[in-house]
């Protein structure tokens, strides 16, 4: 069986005011420009810039809930994003908080790269609302020095209609949260004993807890404890992020030789016993759930519905964009996906997008990729458009001169206007710029990298 | 480069130009047929004496037939021409390269645009389908001219609120022209308090500091030098038509500052050289450029040549381009009054030269010009096409 290589996690910047929909603690929500497939990418370039060497994935598994597409394979867009070579399995695992097991066995039985994503959308006021969470997490699984070892793998299904959706509505519903809570306690109990039985322990260092069902999540203390510690997500419930994302922040804090008893309810439940090794202090994730959970910035209520279609504001007025067509989006997909631009090798001038010709040189045909996705650069000049199409106007810009070379023009994400100036550094972001006629345009922003971010080595 | 040039080889006998704004009672057909009819009744000739015609528009119609619909015209060569905001001044570039190839007698070049049917504010594109990650698809044109500001208060050190002052005074002084203007979109001064304290649209560009979006046409109808005085006493000679279209490098390059536009350099020099230009500051009596933001006029003066590098902020609040300026620079209003319909402007620019150099501009006139340049520009800054002619009212 495979063991876990790395982990990563991405949590979006904003954040709704708890007085808004009546919670204390915090919401996260996506952008209007993330979706389950960039909260994904988001967390799997993470895990990839904590690697020591290349990433070797045989396979990758892309799991979520909400998937910005059906009829059309998510992961082969977060494939393209993370450059993976073209012989690299990718598959999409759709359905409820249950799709991540699905990955995770599949990657823990041939090795791969889990990813998930997942938008939680609640109608204004509901449970979703309040206790969701929208996050990216990825998980690599494989041979090799592992930073924690998998020692049982066991489940329980059960049919009963706790949390459902449609397919076609953007919000879920609920039964009475204590049917599913006394359904689930037994499952809980009964499959828990089954994996410590099964990886030989009496009790588990740390336990944790998921499931949609707030109830579970609440009082899972009181159904199995930890010797050291007992807890669930810490966002709320992210959907096919949470068994990931809470397996996450067990392994930013545990220490090493320590065992985790992962569940996860949903319509049954799925149980994951893993034992951390000693490498695991010196390859957690660089930014920790806690520490991203503790940062963002507000995001005024109105404008967070209007994100989600809940509510419509007027638009500049201004046309649509066209959709992205598909012939040149695959022509230039390691540009488009993959921020590939091209190096001249006669002199070096770099070209995003990439060229034929040289723009500085006249040679042509004569250009190496560049690839430019992890690159940081500096703002060289920037401008707030009020008037231009954007789902959520306004549209902020910079020109960026990247460390190594090259230029491009590129909208911000997140952007914070107030703190932009000639001079910034950014970093680059995967996002989904609009979406028009029913196809979704993906390609990278530029997003504000605080002064002192320890990821800005290239800074001097 | 080679470029000869075609000095004095062709005129301009007759001009039109509709008034310029949001004509709601007016169609293209309705433009068309008023700038081009009053171009052919201010040389004295009817339609069928035409032998070839020039149309420019980048969005109001497709093909020669725009132009040969509403005309009635019977058979003869009728060219669309598209070059982005330059699209006037190319329609016009190409007519009289046909006269002075002896290929034809007399052409009239037209430039429309009907840009207040669409429902939108600005311009709409009609890109090619691509791949959805052109910067251009996000920033639209003020916001991409709006990069000059800043670039231009770095490169030269410029404190912000003395730039805003010199953008606020290119604004004041073309609409304190457009008031004397009766073809212009709008028609009032404007206070420098208002310029300053009108929303923003992109950067610190307001709305005042934005070119308007209007309707319009003009026409000029243009013959061989040697026949010009068959249809006018007071004709109008091309020095120069320059044209240059950059390689769009500014937007990939890291030595592109956003402070000039490279391709109205090159332009202007060949426009200057086929002219005999050497000093345009004391050789041209007026200037038409490209003002569709106010930061843009700010950097055509250096880029034209007719401040020095860094300066010309200084310049412009020295007031050395208004009317009673060394060189008056958009004496009609420019863009700024005028709105800037796409396949027009060009020709717009050419009807104040027109006017100015036959003494015909009314309370615009200047006294005794002899040389005009007009400026046309398409694209942003990083890669465009620039437009730069050269005019005068004796034959060299």
């Amino acid at each position: 069986m495979s063991g876990l290589l790395a982990y990563a996690t991405y949590l979006p910047v904003h954040r709704l005011d708890p007085s808004d929909i009546g919670i204390r603690g915090s919401r996260v929500v996506a952008s209007f420009d993330e979706d389950s497939t960039t909260l994904a990418v988001a967390a799997a370039t993470a895990l990839r810039s904590g690697l020591a060497e290349p990433m070797a994935a045989g396979s990758l598994f892309f799991a979520t809930a909400t998937p910005a597409y059906a009829d059309k394979t998510n992961a082969a867009a977060i494939h393209a994003a993370l450059r993976l070579p073209a012989d690299t399995f990718a598959a999409d695992l759709v359905g409820s908080g249950r799709s991540p097991v699905a990955a995770l066995r599949a990657a823990l039985a041939g090795g791969g790269l889990v990813v998930a994503g997942d938008v939680r959308v609640g109608k204004p006021g509901s449970v979703d609302e309040k206790t969701g969470g929208d996050a990216g997490a990825a998980v690599l699984l494989g041979d090799g020095p592992a930073i924690a070892e998998v020692l049982a793998v066991v489940a329980a299904t059960e049919e009963l209609l706790d949390r459902w959706r449609l397919p076609t509505s953007l919000t879920a519903e609920q039964w009475e949260e204590r049917f599913g809570f006394e359904r689930y306690a037994a499952l809980v109990r009964a499959t828990a004993g089954r994996a410590l039985a099964a990886a030989g322990l009496e009790e588990a260092d740390h336990v944790v807890l998921t499931s949609p069902n707030q109830g579970v999540a609440k009082r899972g203390g009181s159904l199995v404890k930890g010797l050291l510690s007992t807890g669930t997500s810490p966002l709320g419930f992210s959907g096919a992020t949470d068994p990931l994302l809470a397996l996450a922040a067990v392994l930013d804090e545990a220490g090493p030789g320590e065992t985790v008893l992962l569940l996860s309810a949903v319509d049954g439940c799925d149980a994951v016993v893993l034992r951390t090794t000693d490498l695991l202090p010196g390859r957690r994730q660089a930014r920790s759930v806690a520490v991203q959970l503790a940062g963002g910035r507000t995001v005024d209520y109105p404008t967070y519905l209007s994100w989600r279609g809940l509510l419509e504001r007027e638009l500049p007025r201004r046309p649509e964009p066209d959709r992205p067509a598909g012939p040149p989006s695959a022509r230039g997909v390691d540009w488009k996906f993959g921020f590939t631009g091209s190096r001249c090798t006669a002199c070096g001038f770099v070209h995003l997008p990439p060229t034929r010709v040289c723009r500085a040189c006249d040679v042509a045909d004569a250009m190496e990729p560049a690839p430019a996705s992890g690159l940081h650069g500096t703002v060289t000049t920037y401008t707030v458009d009020r008037l231009a199409y954007s789902p959520s106007p306004p549209v902020v810009d910079v020109v960026v001169d990247f460390d190594g070379g090259g230029r491009c023009s590129l909208e911000v994400a997140d952007a914070d206007s107030e703190a932009l100036a000639v001079g910034s550094r950014v970093d680059l972001s995967f996002r989904r710029l609009f979406t028009a006629g029913g196809v979704h345009n993906y390609f990278w922003k530029a997003r504000l990298v605080p002064d002192g971010d320890e990821s800005d080595r290239s800074r001097a | 480069m080679s470029s000869r040039g075609i000095a004095d080889k062709v005129a301009i006998v007759g001009m039109g130009c509709t008034r310029f704004g949001e004509l709601w009672d007016s169609s293209t057909d309705d433009l068309l047929i008023d700038a081009v009819g009053e171009a052919l009744a201010s040389a004295g000739i009817v339609r069928d004496d035409i032998d070839a015609w020039w149309l420019g528009t980048l969005g109001s119609g497709q093909s020669g037939l725009t132009l040969s619909r509403p005309l009635g015209i019977d058979y003869k060569p009728v060219t669309r021409v598209e070059n982005y905001c330059a699209t006037g001044s190319e329609s016009f570039r190409n007519a009289c390269y046909a006269v002075a190839s002896g290929a034809y007698d007399r052409v009239v070049a037209v430039g429309v645009e009907k840009l207040k049917d669409s429902g939108f504010s600005g311009l709409l594109r009609t890109d090619p389908p691509a791949d959805g990650t052109a910067s251009e698809l996000s920033l639209t044109a003020p916001a991409a001219f709006s990069l000059l500001d800043p670039a231009y208060c770095a490169r030269h050190g410029v404190p912000a609120e003395q730039m805003r002052e010199a953008m606020t005074h290119v604004a004041w002084k073309n609409h304190v022209n457009g008031a004397r203007n009766p073809k212009a979109q709008f028609r009032a001064e404007v206070s420098r308090e208002r310029i300053e304290g009108a929303p923003k649209v992109a950067g610190r560009l307001g709305i005042f500091d934005c070119s308007g979006v209007s309707d319009g046409a003009a026409a000029a109808m243009v013959v061989r030098a040697e026949d010009a005085y068959d249809y006018t006493d007071r004709p109008v000679f091309v020095k120069a038509l320059a044209l240059a279209a950059g390689p769009m490098r500014g937007g990939l390059d890291p030595a592109y500052d956003f402070t000039s536009f490279p391709e109205v350099v090159r332009s202007a020099q060949d426009a200057y050289a086929q002219a005999g230009i050497t000093d345009p500051r004391a050789e041209l009596s007026l200037a038409e450029v490209h003002d569709c933001f106010t930061p843009t006029e700010v950097v055509l003066m250096e880029d034209l040549g007719f401040a020095d590098r860094g300066q010309s902020w200084k310049d412009v609040l020295a007031g050395d381009f208004d009317a009673d300026g060394r060189l008056p620079v958009n004496i009609d209003g420019g863009l700024k009054s005028f709105g800037h319909p796409v396949g027009a402007s060009g020709l717009r620019m050419l009807y104040e030269a027109f006017l100015q150099l036959r003494g015909d501009a009314g309370e615009r006139q200047l006294a005794d010009p002899r040389t005009a340049l007009t400026h046309n520009l398409g694209g942003r800054p990083g890669g465009c096409v620039s437009f730069v002619s050269v005019v005068g009212n004796e034959r060299g």
